[in-house]
């Protein structure tokens, strides 16, 4: 392995990059039958236009929370389930921060008008 | 070396039952899995619960530690095992029941009571996995940019390490540094993938992927919310009266924006499409703030006076009922 910093290319995952089905199985090294179980709760949801799951289109940011359902299951022992409702509930906390910090953001500036 | 407790790192105490033990770890593993918590040391410190957890829910191995544990403290330095100390143990080759995603990754303390994690070609089916590729596991960071890093695009150097195998295939830890282009326009919550630049495969199996997923170092004037920026404009009162030409900084540079005549504090004003850079780009919002003197002269106040008798008709709490 070289010791010399290499220019990467890189690939980022966002709302509007498109992963198939197939992709994200082998990108996340799953089974299609668990990641069929992790869509049938809502994990992640295919692009609605494609009934055919051999058509299916997903977000490419999908890999990521399919990433972190995998490791909250393997090293937590949830089930699939489990691992949807921490998911929804770690969005949620995460929502909430932000707008946590937003209002922090908003208090600070005006005691610092007031000073 | 530094000589680990066990028994601290799980918080609980000697004498614990291995139900005990076995609930006090996944309960500190739901707080400090690198997921879920928001400690800037969790995935440390779930790393070290993991190896306290291999040891203490195995009886054989807790009965071992707790042999040489005796007289330690945790941290203490100079820890060495006493030669032949675990003849009556057989640990390696057997007893690791579950890969739980860290192999080769326990401290050298683990390393030199337990020997070695077997690495990922012990995994798996018999005879076959000595000589069957695998691929290799994914590796994930975390990489904090400035915001106007996500403007312009930008170049980061991150040093990974990362296990390989020597030519003696023991695994070895290896520091590589990547140069890694960050596109233009990158948002919170998104992620990079460098494909096949995770840990190298075995046996010639392909190498795993890394994971960068972005977070924005907080940033004095301006905050965000998906591609939108905002910012806190402070004015005079005259400028909100009369109007103005102000300087406003963007992350993108100055820009000279116009205040209209008459504006009131905590107007929202738009610069459209100068908020985070894409195809459909963010808008960069200015809130007014219109901020006084800190002292105001007797000249000023005289002025403010004369306009007080001048404005004696205007109410500004009239939307709160008539009589204040």
């Amino acid at each position: 392995m070289s010791l010399q910093p290499l220019e990467m290319s890189s690939i980022v995952l966002d709302e509007a990059g498109i992963l198939s089905f197939a992709e994200l199985c082998r990108y996340c090294s799953l089974p299609a039958e668990h990641l069929l179980t992790m869509i049938e709760h809502g994990i992640i949801e295919p692009h609605p236009l494609a009934s055919n799951s051999a058509r299916w289109q997903f977000a490419s940011i999908s890999l990521v929370r399919v990433q972190t359902a995998k490791r909250l299951q393997r090293d937590l022992g949830v089930n699939t389930a489990g691992a949807a409702l921490a998911l929804e509930l770690l969005d949620e906390v995460k929502t909430l921060r932000q707008q946590l910090a937003a209002l922090q953001h908003q208090v600070q500036a005006a005691e610092h008008s007031d000073d | 070396m530094d000589y680990k407790d066990y028994y601290q790192i799980l918080g609980v105490p000697k004498q614990a039952t291995q139900d005990e033990i076995k609930r006090s770890y996944r309960k500190l593993a739901r707080k400090y899995h690198p997921d879920v918590s928001q400690e800037t040391d969790a995935e440390e410190r779930f790393k070290e619960l993991g190896e306290a957890y291999e040891v203490l829910k195995d009886p054989e191995k807790r009965a071992a530690y707790d042999q040489l544990g005796a007289d330690w403290k945790a941290g203490q330095e100079g820890f060495k095992p006493p030669p032949n100390w675990n003849d009556d143990f057989e640990f390696t080759g057997g007893g690791y029941t579950t890969d739980t995603g860290h192999s080769a990754d326990f401290s050298d303390f683990f390393e030199s009571l337990f020997g070695r994690r077997p690495s990922n070609q012990d995994y798996g089916a018999g005879v076959n996995s000595r000589t069957r590729p695998l691929r290799g596991e994914d590796s994930h960071a975390k990489i904090h940019i400035d915001l106007t890093d996500a403007y312009q695009g930008t170049t980061r150097s991150i040093a990974l390490h990362t296990t390989q195998l020597d030519d003696n295939q023991r695994p070895k830890l290896i520091e590589r540094t990547l140069n890694i282009k960050i596109p233009k326009g990158i948002r919170k919550g998104q992620s990079i993938r460098l494909p096949q630049q995770g840990n190298p495969g075995i046996n010639g199996g392909e190498a795993g992927d890394l994971y960068l997923e972005i977070e924005f170092n907080p940033h004095p004037l301006y905050s965000l919310d998906g591609r939108d920026v905002f910012l806190k404009l402070p004015i005079a009162p005259w400028e909100a009266a009369l109007g103005a030409k102000v300087k406003v900084p963007t992350p993108a540079g100055e820009v000279e924006m116009k205040i209209p005549a008459n504006t009131s504090s905590g107007k929202r004003l738009r610069l459209k499409g100068r908020g985070l850079p894409s195809q459909e780009p963010g808008d960069f919002y200015i809130t007014l703030e219109i901020v006084l003197p800190s002292h105001l002269s007797a000249a000023e106040k005289a002025l403010y006076e004369s306009l007080q008798q001048a404005a004696a008709d205007f109410n500004p709490r009239a939307s709160l009922g008539e009589q204040r």
